[in-house]
């Protein structure tokens, strides 16, 4: 997909003004984050399994060469076979050649974010296949021309009436005039359409949650079961992994589903989660012939050398999405690329360049929240900042920003100007703010003045304050002041 | 498998292993970081076991049926082998499905006396489009969550858990085990360590999609009915 996160203040400013959009987000924020609270009360080993999940992550990390080298040996043992692509094209021209040797027509595909980051369907489509989104968010996205907005729940930004509409157009074999209010009934219908697509596909593309090395196995987490049929009803399955995904043992990977879907969706564990080691065995009755597995550097050795190394424990599990107050607020188009909210605007600009997305660090509001529930324990609002200042030694902040940070430094190390400076500011502030306590235009901040007040301030600098507060508390007993 | 050279020389393979020593900061593993890899992958450790996943006896049983319900699987408790057919065709009758049972292969599920039960038709097999039940066993069932862990092989063709949609699977009480762990545990005991089942599932309900308006609706592309008959009965253990 064609990144646009560039364009973040525009398309956040149009986000603000989308009436279905900011419907569908108040449903949203009201879901998850409830449900993930009530199951971790249910859990009260959770913080406990955090702290061990981001050591076990850690240490793969340290020795990620090994466990990879190992889990190709053992999957390749099993009748796998491992495709190392260090960036997107070298993997879209594997996929498609798989897929073209398969004399493939139509690919079944689960929903897989790295599938989303290679832009894997529009380079399908070019070349003549028929990807079919499985997951039922991601295909009602696919019917849309849309892209996801969200990692997990791909389809959170649209009400029911659009899902009719979309059905109405697409799926002309069922009676124009037919009700499609009801949740339940376009279900159904999709989960016919898509039937015969599992059964016709020639190809199941899907993602991969977590790579085993001891067994050389692939985990996939799903709730509908569409990963489990496209996985095992076409002849051929490729799977698509980013290398960060690995993990030692069965035992380490259950430590992370532990986390997984509880950080998700509130569930204490997905409906499905199925554990992939190679094509059908000689005794078996069903399965694919063929097992591929894309293993996608794509940016992640770079993050690795750097101080952004944890964000490489991420299991994707949306929860610092489902706490941010800007995605809660603007939605996840806004962002502009695959990722959205705390995590992606850490991993967008790591991967695409912060010349192309350095406003999304500056689309939070550092409040923490992401660093609160993120079940690996990942500082974002501190990769956040050095995103920032990144973007500033680069000279890639605007340059309002340049200037007004510029004029900050000059005031702030020049005390007696800084106190004549705010008591300026300060005072013209009062006159602004005269009438109502609340300041609703101010010259050059019309950014901010635009969307919300600007409360206005005390009357007095915190300098004035002080130095009045310590005058009244020196002929106090030093035992009573606090 | 290896790759072919690419752009700026060295396979892919090689491309990505350099960069990540490069990252790492060395050209090799030392000795040590060999070793310490080696031997976590020879000995796998328990990460920390939530303490409800440390049941046992009834207590275990009265948990996977309290989990299982919890995520909407039907679990009917039975006494022999003999009574799974009449609760099977009660369930279906409730449900307005079609009394026609796709049998897993498995000696365990077709030594069920399923003829016994007039009202139901059954075969033997794997899954196909339009069979509208399919039966199963399931190595193992979980206390912790309610879930159900099948692997697949002879007796256990995968698409039975998620073409038809009804899924009954019959486990015998003495196939539940307090966690994930001790699954593992069987599993490798059962075998090779280092070769697992070509697919292991583990199920906790029906599928479900809340991917319109977060609307939880059951039955998504998977089955919409998950029934799940104990037998409670001393049987073999997990690791047949």
């Amino acid at each position: 997909m064609r990144a646009t996160a560039h364009l973040f203040p525009t398309n956040a400013e149009h986000a603000l003004r989308d009436g279905k959009l900011q419907a569908s987000l108040a449903r949203f924020q009201q879901g998850f984050p409830v449900k993930r609270q009530a199951a971790i009360e249910r859990l009260p080993e959770f913080d406990a399994l955090r702290d061990a999940a981001a050591a076990m992550k850690d240490h793969v990390l340290a020795h990620l060469d090994l466990y990879l080298e190992r889990f190709e040996e053992r999957l390749t043992a099993a009748g796998g076979q491992v495709h190392w692509c260090t960036d997107a094209e070298s993997a879209r021209q594997t996929i498609v050649r798989i897929c073209r040797e398969a004399g493939a027509r139509t690919i079944a595909k689960g929903k897989s974010m790295i599938g989303e980051e290679l832009g894997l369907n529009e380079r399908l489509e070019k070349e003549g296949f028929r990807p079919i989104e499985t997951d039922l968010g991601e295909y009602i996205v696919q019917l849309r021309e849309e892209s996801p907005s969200h990692i997990i729940a791909p389809a959170i930004h649209l009400s029911k009436e659009q899902v009719a509409e979309s059905f109405r157009k697409a799926h002309t074999e069922f009676a124009a005039d037919r009700r499609l209010e009801d949740p339940r009934v376009m279900l159904d219908e999709a989960r016919s359409v898509l039937r015969r697509a599992f059964l016709s596909a020639d190809v199941g593309i899907t993602g991969a949650n977590i790579l085993i090395a001891e067994t050389g196995t692939m985990v996939l987490v799903t709730n509908e079961g569409n990963g489990d049929l496209t996985q095992n009803l076409p002849p051929v399955h490729i799977a698509i992994a980013s290398i960060e995904k690995v993990v030692p043992t069965l035992e380490d990977a259950t430590t992370l589903l532990r986390l997984l879907a509880r950080s998700a969706t509130g569930q204490d564990m997905s409906v499905y989660t199925t554990f992939i080691t190679g094509p059908r065995r000689a005794d078996e009755l069903d399965g694919p012939r063929a097992t591929h597995l894309i293993l996608l550097d794509n940016g992640r050795t770079g993050m690795l050398g750097s101080e952004f190394r944890e964000m490489l424990r991420c299991i994707r599990c949306g929860a610092c999405i489902n706490h941010c107050p800007v995605y809660g607020a603007v939605g996840g188009h806004a962002y502009g690329w695959v990722y959205s909210g705390p995590m992606g605007s850490v991993l967008i600009p790591n991967l695409i360049g912060v010349a192309q997305a350095g406003h999304l660090p500056n689309a939070s509001t550092l409040c923490g929240r992401c660093e609160e529930v993120c079940p690996m324990r990942i500082p974002l609002p501190r990769m956040l900042r050095s995103l920032r200042e990144r973007q500033f030694d680069q000279h890639l902040a605007p340059r309002p920003l340049r200037y007004g940070l510029a004029g900050w430094a000059m005031l702030a190390t020049r005390p007696a100007l800084y106190r004549l400076a705010t008591r300026i500011a300060v005072g013209l502030a009062r006159v602004l703010g005269r009438s109502k306590g609340r300041i609703r235009w101010l010259p050059l901040a019309s950014g901010w003045t635009r969307a919300r007040d600007l409360p206005a301030p005390a009357g007095r600098t915190f300098h004035d304050l002080w130095r009045a507060r310590e005058k009244c508390s020196s002929g106090v007993t030093s035992g009573t002041r606090r | 498998m290896r790759e072919q050279p690419g752009g700026t020389g060295g396979s892919e393979r090689d491309r990505v292993l350099a960069a990540i020593r490069g990252a790492l900061a060395r050209s090799q593993p030392s000795t040590a970081e060999d070793a310490a890899v080696a031997a976590r992958l020879a000995h796998p450790v328990r990460n920390i076991v939530p303490a409800r996943g440390r049941q046992e006896g009834d207590a275990l049983v009265a948990q996977f049926i309290a989990e299982a319900q919890r995520v909407n699987a039907v679990v009917h408790l039975v006494g022999s082998p003999e009574a799974v057919p009449t609760i099977v065709a009660e369930f279906l009758r409730d449900s307005h499905k079609p009394p026609r049972l796709k049998l897993a292969p498995d000696r365990f599920i077709t030594a069920i006396p399923w003829a016994r039960e007039p009202k139901l038709s059954f075969s033997i097999g794997a899954a196909n489009a339009d069979d509208p039940v399919a039966v199963t066993s399931a190595y193992a069932g979980i206390g912790e969550t309610g879930t159900l862990m099948l692997l697949s092989g002879p007796g256990n063709p995968i698409n039975l858990s998620f073409l038809p949609e009804v899924h009954v699977v019959v486990l015998p009480t003495a196939w539940i085990v307090s966690t994930y762990e001790d699954a593992w545990d069987c599993l490798r005991a059962g075998g090779d360590p280092q070769v697992v089942p070509r697919v292991i599932d583990w199920i906790s309900g029906p599928s479900r999609t809340a991917d319109i308006e977060q609307t939880l609706l059951l039955g998504a592309h998977g089955p919409k009915q998950l029934l799940i008959v104990l037998i409670d009965v001393e049987s073999r253990p997990p690791q047949s």
